[in-house]
């Protein structure tokens, strides 16, 4: 069930939750993860998952003071369980063991400091004791950016997205860390150089043997750069498999929702599938089954019971109905009302129709 | 050269200013057509004068003339340096004000200094405590400096310190007697300095407190620990340096505010700068220096706001591009 | 079919608001409560209103003529905050002063507001250069020392409340201007506006109906900002001697008390804390406002 014998990161049933006025909201529940040695590993869903908090839990990055972890481990080979270290102790995991990059780029570069002392700054804060200058050049270079003499004059603003993500990723491996956790990181960038950052992505797990962590909303990515991926949904993990298995034999509607909408070249021009309803929100969950509310093929079981984890190959599909055979055509069947969508019966004709929960 | 593009910067600005300054030289302009009575008394002030003065005041503002024409008298007389005369001070208003500028500077920069040391400080300990007793304490001194009108705590500062406490003077006419050595006479300045900084110790301690709260929560700021920086230099390098921008804006824009507290600072304290003046051509109705002071601090005024964006661009090089 | 796509970016974005549109003045009203100076400062504004509405019979003497012994301090028999260098009564006068502090506030933050929203939402709608021209204007405004040019406007054009007023008003507006055009510029190309152009709402009615009521939660904040720097600005030209002799107001009685600082602090505490007291409410009220209109804001943290 788990590949993580010789696992470089071990996440065990891993829970976020975030203060609020009415109690505790729970955001990330029990996910489990592994990642091993220069593996890619991806981590998808709708936006609002809970993929972001789970990589900010791992990294110790929450974007709130109300977040915290309330259960679970993070395993870091050679470390141990990373939520018992002090963040002093953190602090040397930080770039070193982990290093992280994100969604935009224009964001997450100081304004007011050149690219050059920000890469440098993250050499030095792990006492870096060669010629910075040619480290940051080097590191530059490797990333697909030349001229590093002139670039590391420049203030973030005078570069291109694609650049500025380039050299966010030099300053995350300016530590030499075993894994990058990579949050959406090419969503906010055009179509070309996505899909340049993800081939640079690859030669550098091929190159320096590094793990990566990749979360994104788009299957597409996933079918380029994964060995295996995890599907989340209203912050559990609902599916692992391997990437070839999950792309030709899904085991979970919601996956299967996903791949229905993601682009395939021949149907550019048809409108785009997309799963009706929303993800849920944190404060009103529903029981059972997640995402029963939107399933075509939800039951009163899935309603009252959390499905368990029913193992497929090396992963697994959280799903009462897993091996149902209307399953692949599911929704199909929607679409064409041979199937209601959700357990309560809402049929998918259109937006208007579809109730907010 | 990283900043080789600031002259132009800075030149581009001052010709951005002649519109506002051309504004306010307008709005004097219209203040004397328009008030009740003769525009030659306005130019005068009510003074008895004798007859040929006013002639000639008429015919240096051509104010038999056409209004235009009139405007065009008026610009080329302020051009010359003619502020007019002030009769009851027996001065040129040029001069008066030249006079009185160099105490009202001493007292807004002193304001100013101190309003910037205390804010800031307060905006910090605010921002690192947030939600807590001390950011609580941070507000409430705040919300008092937006409504304890400077007058006021002038005369309360007076009764607690120079009354009762007898620590310090009282203002009154000690310095306006001793105008030569008013400049050293620190003991004079800490009152009115204080009175007139609280105000601005609140607009920057808010400032302060809001944009370090928004710079650390900021992206990069994440971004920069998550490959190991220390908490101490993130916030030498990173917060500190992208919160003040804001907290420099707001400083330097509101100078303007400054000198008009100063006004009435210096009317409790009877400091003798051109606040005081203004209080005094009010009540002895010196037109002319009345007008000359709006034109003296609405220039002052755009100076500070043209010397901020200089330094904000000097420390952001985002602006370059605009 | 038209669905919301897996790009959507912030699917919980609405629900995180959770906002009840139905009952949006029981929500309003919810939000303002929870900050519990603001609901104080309500109350004490209902005080000092019925206050000033009930000044001449709440207030035990006639505030404008001597009705004992000169300077007899705070809680002298009669005189709960003694009487000032005439023998007027303090807390008469305390009484009264309010009238004209509150009729200032309101009536200068109500011309402003008009003023404001005029100007903002034909710059905001209208953009190009209708926007470039009443922003410059809207700049030049906020440039100018208004303090100053109130001083030297009332100077010249003599005193009197309706003048003070008008002054005040016309110098407080930008403000108001500012976040109007933005709230305009935001909405002008938004879906229901769009549809409100093509089906021939003539300009004039989408701004007053369409988009205005959408924007008018930061002109409500701004408004009662204004109440309290338009208090405090009447107080400065009264300190200066420029209100109506006619009324007693906050700031002649500390123009008053200057003379008498030595012999009778009183005439100075007493009408200052009035003066701080009525502008620290409407400060209140606005970030309680604020909170209540603009929840975003707040629920962040
Ligand atoms: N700062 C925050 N405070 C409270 N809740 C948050 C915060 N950031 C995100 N959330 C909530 O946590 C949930 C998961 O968000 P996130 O991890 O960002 O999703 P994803 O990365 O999958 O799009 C969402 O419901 C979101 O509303
Ligand atoms: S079939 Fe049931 S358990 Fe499976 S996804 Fe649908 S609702 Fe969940
Ligand atoms: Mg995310």
């Amino acid at each position: 069930m788990d590949t993580s014998a010789t696992g470089l990161l071990d996440v065990r049933d891993l829970s976020v939750a975030v203060r609020s006025r009415r109690g505790p909201i729970g955001l990330v529940d029990r996910v489990s993860l592994s990642i091993g040695r220069g593996e890619i590993v991806g981590l998808v869903g709708e936006s609002g998952c809970g993929k972001s908090m789970t990589a900010a839990a791992i990294g110790r990055l929450f974007p709130t003071t109300a977040a915290r972890i309330t259960g679970g481990e993070v395993m870091l080979e050679g470390t141990g369980d990373l939520t018992n270290l002090s963040d002093r102790q953190f602090r040397k995991i930080r770039g070193a063991r982990i290093g992280m990059i994100f969604q935009d780029p224009s964001t997450y570069l100081d304004p007011l400091m050149t690219i050059g002392r920000q890469v440098g700054e993250a050499l030095q804060a792990h006492g870096y004791e060669g010629s910075r200058e040619d480290r940051v050049a080097e590191l530059l270079a490797m990333m697909g950016l030349p001229d590093a003499a002139q670039l590391s004059t420049r203030y973030p603003h005078e570069l291109s997205g694609g650049q500025r993500q380039r050299v966010l990723i030099a300053a995350a491996l300016a530590g030499e860390p075993d894994l990058l956790i990579a949050d959406e990181p090419s969503t906010a960038l055009d179509v070309t150089v996505q899909a340049e950052i993800l081939v640079l992505l690859r030669e550098l797990r091929d190159d320096l043997g590094l793990s990566i962590l990749m979360i994104t909303h788009d299957l597409g990515v996933v079918a380029q750069m994964c060995d295996r991926v995890y599907v989340m949904y209203a912050g559990r993990v609902v599916e692992e498999r391997d990437v070839y298995e999950i792309f030709k034999d899904p085991r979970h509607p919601y996956t299967l929702g996903l791949l229905a909408g993601t682009l395939s070249p021949e149907v550019r021009d048809q409108e785009l599938f997309a799963i009706p309803g929303r993800v849920p929100d944190p404060r009103a969950m529903p029981e059972g089954c997640r995402f029963h509310p939107r399933c075509p093929l939800a039951v009163q079981e899935c309603r009252e019971k959390e499905p368990p984890k029913q193992p497929l190959g090396e992963g697994f599909s959280a799903c009462w109905k897993y091996d149902d055979p209307r399953l692949p055509r599911a929704w199909q069947l929607a679409e064409e009302h041979v199937l209601p969508v959700g357990f309560e019966g809402i049929p998918a004709t259109s937006d208007d129709e579809v109730s907010e929960p | 050269m990283r900043h080789s593009w600031i002259p132009l910067f800075a030149l581009k600005r001052l010709l951005f200013a002649i519109p506002l300054v051309l504004g306010v030289v307008i709005i004097n302009f219209l203040l004397i057509q328009l008030a009740p009575g003769d525009p030659a008394t306005v130019l005068v002030g009510d003074f008895p004068v004798p007859e040929e003065y006013l002639d000639r005041i008429r015919a240096e503002y051509g104010l038999d003339k056409s209004i235009p024409e009139q405007l065009i008298a008026y610009l080329g007389q302020l051009f010359q340096g003619n502020l007019g005369v002030s009769f009851s001070k027996r001065q040129d208003v040029l001069t008066l004000l030249l006079e009185r500028m160099p105490a009202t500077l001493k007292l807004t920069l002193s304001a100013m200094v101190l309003a910037t040391i205390v804010g800031v400080l307060l905006g910090v300990v605010a921002a690192k405590y947030r939600g807590r007793a001390p950011d609580t304490a941070s507000q409430v001194t705040t919300l008092l400096g937006f409504s304890v009108p400077e007058f006021w705590l002038g005369q309360i500062l007076i009764l607690l310190f120079a009354v009762t406490l007898g620590w310090l003077p009282l203002g009154g006419d000690a310095p306006v007697r001793g105008d030569g050595d008013v400049l050293f006479n620190l003991d004079y300045l800490v009152l009115p300095a204080v009175a007139l900084s609280f105000r601005y110790v609140a607009l920057i301690a808010r400032m302060t407190r809001s944009s370090l709260l928004e710079v650390s929560s900021a992206d990069f700021v994440a971004a920069t620990r998550s490959r190991g920086v220390s908490e101490s230099l993130i916030l030498r390098r990173h917060t500190l340096k992208n919160a003040a921008p804001p907290v420099i804006t707001v400083i330097g824009y509101n100078f303007g505010f400054i000198l008009a507290g100063s006004v009435m600072v210096e009317t409790v304290f009877g400091w003798p700068g051109i606040g005081r003046l203004l209080y005094e051509s009010i009540t002895s109705r010196d037109y002319p220096v009345m007008t000359a002071i709006l034109l003296i601090i609405s220039v002052t005024v755009v100076l500070a706001n043209v010397l901020t964006d200089i330094v904000h661009a000097l420390l952001d090089p985002r602006l370059e591009r605009k | 079919m038209s669905t919301p796509t897996l790009h959507d970016a912030t699917p919980n974005a609405e629900a995180a608001g959770l906002a009840t549109q139905e009952n949006a003045l029981g929500e309003f009203w919810y939000r303002f409560s929870r900050n519990r100076a603001a609901v104080v400062c309500l109350f004490v504004v209902i005080v000092v209103i019925a206050a000033a509405l009930l000044a001449p019979l709440i207030s035990p003497y006639d505030p404008m003529s001597g009705v004992g012994a000169a300077q007899q301090p705070p809680g002298s028999p009669g005189h709960l905050l003694g009487t000032d260098h005439l023998g007027r009564d303090m807390f008469s006068q305390v009484i009264h002063g309010a009238r004209v502090s509150l009729m200032v506030g309101f009536v200068v933050a109500a011309f402003a507001t008009v003023l404001g929203v005029l100007i903002g939402a034909l710059a905001g709608y209208y953009g190009g250069w209708v926007d470039n021209v009443l922003m410059r204007v809207t700049e030049f405004f906020q440039t100018l020392p208004r303090l100053v040019l109130a001083l030297i406007i009332v100077a010249l054009f003599g005193s009197g409340l309706t003048k003070l007023i008008l002054v005040v008003a016309i110098l407080s507006w930008p403000q108001t201007a500012r976040v109007v055009r933005t709230g305009f510029r935001t909405l002008r190309s938004a879906a229901f506006v769009d549809a409100a152009r093509v089906s021939g709402v003539p300009s004039w009615r989408i701004i007053a109906t369409e988009i205005l009521p959408n924007v008018l939660a930061p002109v409500v904040v701004v408004a009662s900002l204004d109440v309290a720097s338009a208090i405090l600005t009447e107080a400065s030209l009264s300190f200066f001697g420029l209100g109506d002799p006619n009324v007693v107001s906050w700031g002649g009685m500390l123009q008053q008390a200057q003379q008498y600082l030595r012999s009778a602090w009183w005439m100075a505490v007493f009408p200052g804390i009035a003066i701080a007291v009525l502008v620290l409410t409407f400060n209140v009220l606005g970030d309680g406002l604020n909170d209540a209109l603009n929840p975003r804001l707040k629920d962040k943290d």
